[in-house]
């Protein structure tokens, strides 16, 4: 049936059955549209989508992807092998070589947060221990670092933290989830994470669930728009682009299908709010894209969550299915008169694939390397296609602004930045966790808000908008989180990070570490960011030896800093000195002050 | 570039110059309309742009970022500066990281853009820590090509050449990512096991040697690579019907290797292994 090419390597056969289950779950029908991208028509072709939820299927099977199981699926899928191998390649979860065991592995987060809490003497304990340790980049769980997720060899994969220590049944279902401003009327965003209970579809509707869909529903899909367009909301992953101009840019679209995603690939080191909800309340994500969907006329959603968030894939998975179950998705959805169905899918370790083309290109069972834009999602996102890509955050604002009017909504924050914001505080604090305040609050009085500085040393320096953002010095404590000011003082709110450091902290590992980072999750598509990102690295390990900077190491970093910005395909090479050149403006490389 | 009664044309401005070209004409070629030298690494005439490389970055008013003027297409009223600081600086940079990780000697007009953009490659290598390097063997599988990572800047055109622009095999791809992305097959499986059918594409379209002719290789081992005296003869390839046209490229009066022209109606420069390779009886066998 195929000219593909393969090896004689076979599989076995529980990787035949793991893989035809997972493929066996084909529900999307793909079209073939026009060339416009590289590898443009292969990428809307057939079934290939299903690569990615393949791979994890034979990884989780034998802990490793064989070549006879790499075989298998793309006989199946009709992908050359070693196209399926690059993509295998690409990711952190994936093993492309046999392990010689199928023990659990533990991924511990090394960064930041983690880091200065301690994750390389928890490496040593587990080490001497005999557990198989991976070094990992950020896992979303900064307010209760060092953070730990284990994946695991045919059973599934868990974060220690969600469960008994057993290793048992999960655990978290028996206690709801706490924040900091639990109860708090004010809450917006968070009002029901901690009070419904997250596996049922009942809870969720006597908490207010699904009110939004049925008034959207009466509104019509322009009265949905205008209202989003009118209350000002911006995108919270980062970049803080108009949701409303992108959904009208994508309803304006038409004869071809549509499609809107959650992009809940939340990797920025730092940053965990969008857990925090998908775990406790992954029915209103579910609810806000099926919104989007009808508001934009796209009949598939996606959600494309990271590989480390097992609890959050599971329960946004579960929403799902109870939606399914009554109506809420599927033909007629909601009583809307439209199609609207929601897939899954699971990352699998790449920072990347939260930039918003790399991730369509994860999807569609490519590797996760960003395209160019222009073209924009509106008009060739997804397979091409026209496509509403936001943050679990953003979605949830859109609950808020249908069910109380722009106006209501624009009662909060300031007139550029109108509404709430979810801040991630970790580091140096007394009360770390997701807070949920309004735009304009300062630096300082959110410092205040999550119980003040801990330890023993005065504020040092905070990390804002994570690793792509930058360090703030102690005299930024008056400073505004809005849109606006953070851009004037040229820095951003990024995806809500606020990591805190005092004078206690050897800064100089922390800043080393982010430059690290973005070496191990640069793509390498594109030469400043592969390269740029390497030799930056280089160069701050240098200036960590020799505990000097000198002329000419700063004259390589800020050289080396200007290519990425100016000439990287993406948003993360143009990002990746950012955090860096902040630091060293701030004093914070060299002696520990 | 003249445009047909039927075609609509742009007006952009490059360099001060106004320039017209046909619509959906990229920035490279609209430069190069203006007479203006572009460099670029991964682009090529006959694949699909990728712009990867970076080398091509313009200056268009009202981006932020530099553009890749091989990909995007001119627009009407757009002002495009090629020579401006911030191009001449991520150009700079972009030929100092390749020639920090790579060994360019072989590639074509880098050493040229080297000096035209006065770039130092050397600058990240300090003896306190050596500036990694790509450090891969030379992989010598057959008698046909040779693969030499050491060259290889990533430009994706084998890549492209052997799967969606021409030959439709796919046996090599990406694999790896960031600095450690490679040019692979699967597992690294050898070239004779893989689906490879040694249409010798990959080898055309690569512009740093990283690719290239058993008998290229060994001559330059032999320090006996001659480029200035070989000649070059345009015949038409004996084996089929097609009528592909061939490069003999010949030293010493012996064919050491063969190409075909770019602009080709039927080859595109792409051949098959018999117009790539099948020459050896030329010469007798031995």
């Amino acid at each position: 049936m195929t000219d593909l090419h393969f090896t004689d390597e076979r599989p076995d056969p529980a990787e035949v059955t793991a893989a035809d289950a997972a493929i066996g779950d084909a529900a999307v029908v793909v079209t073939e549209t026009e060339r416009l991208v590289r590898s443009g028509t292969a990428r809307r072709r057939g079934s290939r989508h299903l690569l990615l939820p393949a791979l994890h299927a034979l990884q989780h099977v034998r802990g490793w992807i064989s070549p006879g199981g790499l075989n298998h699926v793309c006989d199946l899928l009709q992908v050359p092998p070693a196209e399926a191998y690059g993509v295998a390649t690409f990711y952190e979860m994936f093993r492309t070589d046999d392990p010689g065991h199928t023990d659990p592995v533990t991924h511990v987060c090394v960064d930041a947060a983690c880091q200065i809490a301690g994750s390389e003497a928890l490496i040593a304990e587990l080490e001497a221990f005999g557990t198989h340790v991976r070094r990992s980049p950020c896992l979303g769980q900064c307010e209760r670092g060092p953070a730990t997720f284990v994946q695991s060899v045919a059973a599934p994969d868990f974060v220690p933290a969600d469960r008994d220590r057993t290793m048992g049944t999960v655990s978290a279902d028996a206690e709801p989830h706490v924040i900091s401003q639990q109860g708090d009327p004010s809450l917006r965003l968070l009002k029901r994470v901690g009070v419904v209970d997250p596996t049922s579809l009942d809870s969720y509707r006597t908490h207010g669930g699904y009110e939004a869909l049925a008034r959207a529903i009466t509104m019509g899909p322009d009265a949905v728009i205008e209202a989003v367009a009118e209350s000002g909301l911006s995108g919270r992953g980062g970049a803080a682009f108009p949701t409303g101009v992108k959904w009208r840019a994508v309803a304006a679209e038409q004869g071809r299908p549509k499609h809107v995603v959650a992009n809940c690939d939340e990797s920025e080191p730092g940053t965990f709010k969008d857990r925090v909800v998908m775990e406790n309340d992954p029915f209103s994500v579910v609810e806000a894209l099926t919104i989007a969907g009808l508001a934009t006329g796209a009949e598939s959603g996606w959600i494309y969550v990271r590989g480390e968030y097992p609890l959050a894939a599971a329960r946004l998975l579960g929403a799902i299915e109870q939606a399914r179950g009554a109506g809420l998705l599927g033909p007629d959805a909601a009583g809307s008169g439209h199609t609207f169905g929601i897939e899954i899918r699971r990352g699998a370790g790449a920072y990347i694939c939260g930039e918003e083309t790399a991730l369509f290109a994860s999807i569609e069972g490519f590797r996760g390397e960003p395209r160019s834009k222009p073209p924009f999602p509106t008009t060739h996102g997804l397979f091409g296609e026209p496509t509403a890509i936001n943050n679990p955050e953003t979605l949830l604002n859109v609950l808020d602004i249908v069910s109380h009017g722009a106006d209501e909504y624009r009662s909060r924050g300031t007139e550029q930045s109108p509404g709430t914001k979810l801040l991630c505080l970790s580091g140096r604090v007394a009360r770390p966790g997701v807070y949920e305040v309004e735009f304009g609050i300062t630096l300082g009085q959110v410092l205040e808000l999550a119980g003040g500085l801990t330890g023993s040393g005065e504020l040092r320096a905070v990390l804002l908008g994570g690793a792509a953002g930058s360090f703030l010095g102690p005299d930024s404590l008056d400073l505004a989180l809005t849109i606006e000011d953070t851009r004037a003082a040229g820095t951003t709110l990024g995806s809500g990070v606020v990591m805190v450091f005092t004078t206690d902290v050897d800064m100089t590992p922390v800043v080393v570490r982010i430059a690290e980072f973005f070496r191990d999750e640069s793509c390498g598509q594109c030469v400043p960011c592969r390269v740029g990102t390497v030799r930056q690295h280089e160069t701050l390990v240098r200036m960590q030896r020799a505990g000097s900077i000198t002329d000419e190491r700063m004259v390589l970093v800020d050289d080396i800093a200007r290519v990425m910005v100016d000439a990287s395909i993406c948003g993360l090479g143009q990002s990746a000195a950012s955090a860096v050149t902040s630091a060293l403006s701030l004093g914070l490389i060299g002696k520990p002050a | 570039m003249t445009a047909t009664e039927t075609e609509t044309t742009v007006s952009l401005t490059i360099d001060g110059r106004t320039v017209e070209v046909v619509a959906g004409t990229t920035i490279h070629k609209a430069c190069e309309a203006a007479g203006t030298d572009t460099p670029t690494l991964c682009w090529a005439e006959n694949l699909t742009p990728v712009n990867v490389c970076r080398v091509c970055v313009v200056e268009v008013e009202g981006s932020r970022a530099l553009v890749p003027s091989c990909a995007r297409p001119a627009e009407d009223a757009m002002v495009v500066h090629t020579d401006s600081e911030r191009v001449r600086h991520s150009r700079r940079m972009v030929l100092e990281f390749l020639g920090s990780g790579v060994d360019l000697d072989q590639a074509k007009d880098l050493a040229r853009w080297i000096e035209e953009y006065g770039a130092d490659p050397t600058r990240y290598d300090q003896p306190d820590l050596p500036a990694v390097t790509i450090n891969e063997p030379v992989r010598i599988q057959d008698d046909l090509y040779i693969r030499d990572y050491d060259r290889c800047v990533l430009c994706y055109k084998c890549v492209e050449a052997c799967g969606d622009d021409a030959q439709h095999t796919f046996a090599i791809a990406v694999a790896g990512r960031g600095f450690g992305a490679r040019i692979s097959t699967e597992y690294d499986i050898e070239l004779p096991d893989s689906a490879c059918v040694y249409c010798g594409n990959c080898i055309a379209v690569c512009p740093t040697g990283a690719i290239q002719f058993k008998s290229e290789f060994d001559l330059r081992a032999a320090a006996d690579w001659r480029p200035d005296e070989q000649t070059v003869t345009r015949t038409v390839c004996s084996y089929c019907g097609v009528g592909c046209n061939l490069d003999l490229h010949v030293q010493d009066g012996r064919i050491v290797k063969v190409t075909s022209p770019v602009d080709h109606p039927i080859t595109h420069g792409h051949l098959c292994i018999k117009g790539r390779f099948g020459w050896r009886y030329v010469h007798g066998g031995r």
